[in-house]
């Protein structure tokens, strides 16, 4: 074993076994990761995505605050009863714009990649306030205090610009209406034709039946409302996906 | 001492952590940089207490430092009755949902404390402790860059400080294991080089030509932990006053980074680290050389190699590209091997002291601990299986495979660790108790025993009720009905982790005691004492 015995040179010196074991280690990430930024077919052509709203945004910060993500997959797989019970696997392209990934690795909760659309506003406030009024089986913690906090706006401007510098495409005019953008999309009084140009699709309304405020379950509510209903799946192709 | 440099240090360190509780651009931050004046301004406030001004004392070069290592080794079993308590809480929280307080003690609040409390905290200081118990004595060096070490050890416990305290604040970057935000990964990190300097120097100050095993695996630990935490937390704040950021990746590549991490914060923090620790400690307990001098070699470089391809096996039919979770499953198969090199090398080295088995209940937990590694160390590349992921994955299936290794193997190998290190740290001819030990071992056992094997119950049922149809084509269960399937084994579990906790407890009253230099008089471990036999009588076949 004339290899082993070779050994002796890296221990006896602790720089080659830094180096060495460094370098080791490196490989794998390397092979794995690195190829996932520049392969063209990591993400799928998709119609429909757009960045979130900053009433989204700002409710998906306190998905992320709360720690949704522990009990919450958004990931649903390609297996007939998870397409059956939750709609369409997920798609790469469906996170594309999220900084983090709430993929999530555990189902204490159902998974929430499509909730929306699927229950109304109501629901949604009753059912963070108090889960067992709703489902007796839930043992999910109550979050009725988000409709006590108006959500706090200094300038969220910056969240948008911080996005944009990790690369969501975010244009000139969304950060300067973003703090207009958000207390518009949950005050059914004022013209939104502004913010429905800018994020289609966007969910409007009073979202937590108090429209004196915007509160964090206005914003929890909203990004709720829009998960895994951006992308138009009639006009995806499903071949061309694959991967 | 008198402290003069650190105390002024600290005290700007207060006040720049005043002055951003002032200016902060949202209330969690400046609620954190509270809570950070007062940490770092109590601790000045010490300093001040304790300085005199006698002539110092002389260091003897020659001595091991062993200062920060008796801290550490206290603080590991602080962290762990902490860490595993908070752990019962969510169990039980988990049964009773009437138990989350809102909104500070919420269950995705307190989940991340618990992970990072037993990792972190309690793994974390037992790292720290005995790599540089072990360091010192298997290079018969003093550690390197004199008061660096307590550095290290006090820095350390304010990243802890800071990252629990943020969990509850509601501060997460909602990474799985780096949950901590921008500017207190900043602090690790710099933490974390400085435990690299510390470690490496004195490496290289060594008296002993070769570099013990076990400090390969140290070494290897420290600096993959250093590029996978650096890598992984890679993002952009909002403001330089705001708690906030947004991860530098997106989507898929995000995910695949936080799992190269994730996976490897198991395969180095809580693998490699841990087998730096029963390189040394396990030899030393059962008083035999280890067993494979060539099989640590290339269970070492094998293990380092294999582990980083993981990752993605976190990821099975997800929107992770195919060829990504193939590779990370076949490397996560071969995996398999390089472990069961280590847990081969470690068990086999009580060839020859088989029978301290019934006599020593260290090396009894020792030995526990690398028999679980080997278990969750199959059970591992069988969940990354992709038939057997559809099922297991996102049930409890996955929690108590961790729980196997973190419970059984890191857990056990800690408690033998602190047992072993204690009375000579302190210079007590024994521990307080080795009954106490006993009684530890087997509550440790039998709740780790308890916890698997309902979590094994649940999660291969909730999976299978999941994906149950009936025989006209519809899903049988509602998702609901699985939730309050899971009610007894929730309440099962949190027994299990109780009795885990409550050894945890009794190890720290033994560990006190011993500090307090308390000796418990009690009869000898059965069969410690070889018992006479009569001399036969009579003429036998031999006589």
């Amino acid at each position: 074993m004339g290899l082993i015995d070779k050994h002796a040179v890296i221990e006896k010196n602790a720089t080659l076994l830094l180096v060495g074991s460094l370098l080791v280690v490196t490989v794998g990430g390397i092979v794995e990761i690195a190829p996932l930024f520049y392969l063209d077919n990591t993400i799928e052509k998709v119609e429909g995505m757009r960045p979130y709203s900053p009433l989204e945004l700002a409710g998906r910060n306190i998905y992320v605050r709360e720690g949704c993500y522990l009990c919450h997959s958004q990931m649903i797989r390609p297996f007939r009863d998870e397409v059956e019970r939750y709609g369409h696997y997920s798609l790469a392209a469906e996170s594309m714009y999220d900084h983090p990934f709430q993929w999530g690795s555990k189902r204490t909760g159902p998974d929430l990649a499509r909730v929306g659309d699927r229950y109304s506003n109501e629901w949604h406030v009753q059912h963070l306030s108090a889960p067992r009024s709703v489902v007796p089986e839930s043992i999910m913690p109550s979050y009725a205090f988000l409709k006590d906090r108006p959500i706090e706006v200094k300038d969220f401007s910056t969240h948008l610009i911080a996005n944009r510098r990790v690369g969501v495409p975010y244009s000139d005019d969304m950060i300067a209406n973003a703090n207009v953008d958000l207390m518009a999309q949950a005050n059914p009084n004022v013209d939104t034709s502004g913010l429905e140009a800018r994020y289609p699709k966007a969910k409007l309304g009073d979202f937590d039946g108090n429209p004196q405020q915007v509160t964090e379950m206005d914003a929890l509510v909203a990004y709720l409302q829009m998960l895994g209903a951006l992308v138009d799946f009639k006009n995806y192709d499903e071949a061309a996906g694959y991967r | 001492m008198k402290f003069g440099t650190e105390i002024v240090l600290l005290s700007l360190f207060a006040f720049a952590a005043l002055v951003a509780a002032g200016f902060g651009v949202d209330e969690p931050f400046r609620q954190h940089m509270c809570v950070l004046f007062f940490a770092v301004a109590g601790f000045t406030a010490i300093l001040l207490r304790n300085t005199d001004f006698k002539p110092a004392v002389p260091i003897d070069r020659a001595a091991y430092m062993d200062g920060p290592i008796r801290f550490g080794a206290v603080a590991t079993v602080i962290w762990g009755v902490v860490g595993m308590l908070v752990g019962v809480v969510i169990a039980l929280q988990l049964a009773y949902p009437d138990l989350n307080i809102e909104p500070w003690f919420n269950f995705g609040r307190l989940r991340p404390l618990h992970t990072s409390g037993v990792v972190f905290a309690f793994g974390g200081n037992a790292l720290l402790c005995t790599s540089l118990y072990v360091v010192q004595r298997t290079c018969r060096a003093r550690l390197f860059g004199g008061n660096l070490a307590w550095f290290v050890f006090w820095g350390y416990q304010l990243f802890i400080v800071m990252a629990a305290t943020g969990y509850l604040l509601g501060i997460t970057e909602s990474r799985e294991y780096a949950e901590p935000e921008w500017y207190v990964d900043l602090w690790l990190t710099i933490v974390w080089v400085a435990y690299l300097l510390l470690f490496l120097g004195t490496i290289l100050k060594r008296k002993e030509p070769h570099i013990y095993v076990a400090n390969w695996f140290y070494l290897s630990f420290i600096v993959t932990i250093a590029m996978l935490h650096v890598v992984n937390n890679l993002s952009m704040p909002v403001s330089l006053l705001g708690s906030k950021s947004y991860s530098a990746f997106s989507g898929v590549q995000d995910a695949l980074t936080q799992w190269w991490y994730g996976h490897n914060a198991v395969g180095f923090f809580l693998t490699a680290g841990f087998l730096g620790m029963m390189y040394y400690f396990v030899p030393k307990q059962a008083n035999r050389p280890v067993y494979s001098y060539r099989l640590s070699i290339i269970h070492f470089w094998a293990l380092i190699f294999l582990y980083i391809w993981a990752g993605p096996h976190h990821l099975h039919y997800t929107a992770l590209p195919d060829w990504a979770q193939t590779l990370g499953m076949v490397f996560s198969i071969m995996l398999w091997m390089p472990s069961w090199g280590g847990m081969i090398n470690g068990v086999m080295t009580l060839s020859g002291a088989w029978d301290k088995l019934r006599t020593d209940p260290i090396i009894r937990m020792m030995v526990m601990a690398i028999a679980f590694y080997g278990m969750s160390t199959f059970e591992g590349p069988m969940m990354a299986i992709k038939t057997v992921n559809s099922l297991s994955h996102y049930t409890d299936w996955t929690i108590g495979h961790v729980h196997s290794g973190a419970l059984g193997w890191v857990g056990m190998i800690s408690f033998g660790a602190i047992y072993f290190m204690v009375p000579k740290l302190w210079n007590r001819e024994r521990l307080y108790s080795l009954r106490l030990v006993n009684w530890h071992f087997w509550l440790a056992t039998l709740g780790i025993v308890v916890y698997a094997a309902v979590m094994w119950v649940s999660g291969v049922m909730q999976g299978l009720m999941w994906r149950e149809y009936d025989e006209q084509g519809f899903l049988v269960y509602s998702f609901a009905e699985t939730v309050a399937a899971m009610h007894p084994y929730y309440i099962m579990r949190a027994i299990g982790g109780a009795m885990y906790l409550s050894g945890a407890l009794i190890m720290a009253w033994n560990i006190a005691m011993t500090i307090f230099g308390y000796q418990r008089e009690e009869d000898p471990m059965p069969g410690s004492i070889p018992a006479l036999q009569r001399a036969r009588s009579g003429a036998g076949k031999w006589a």
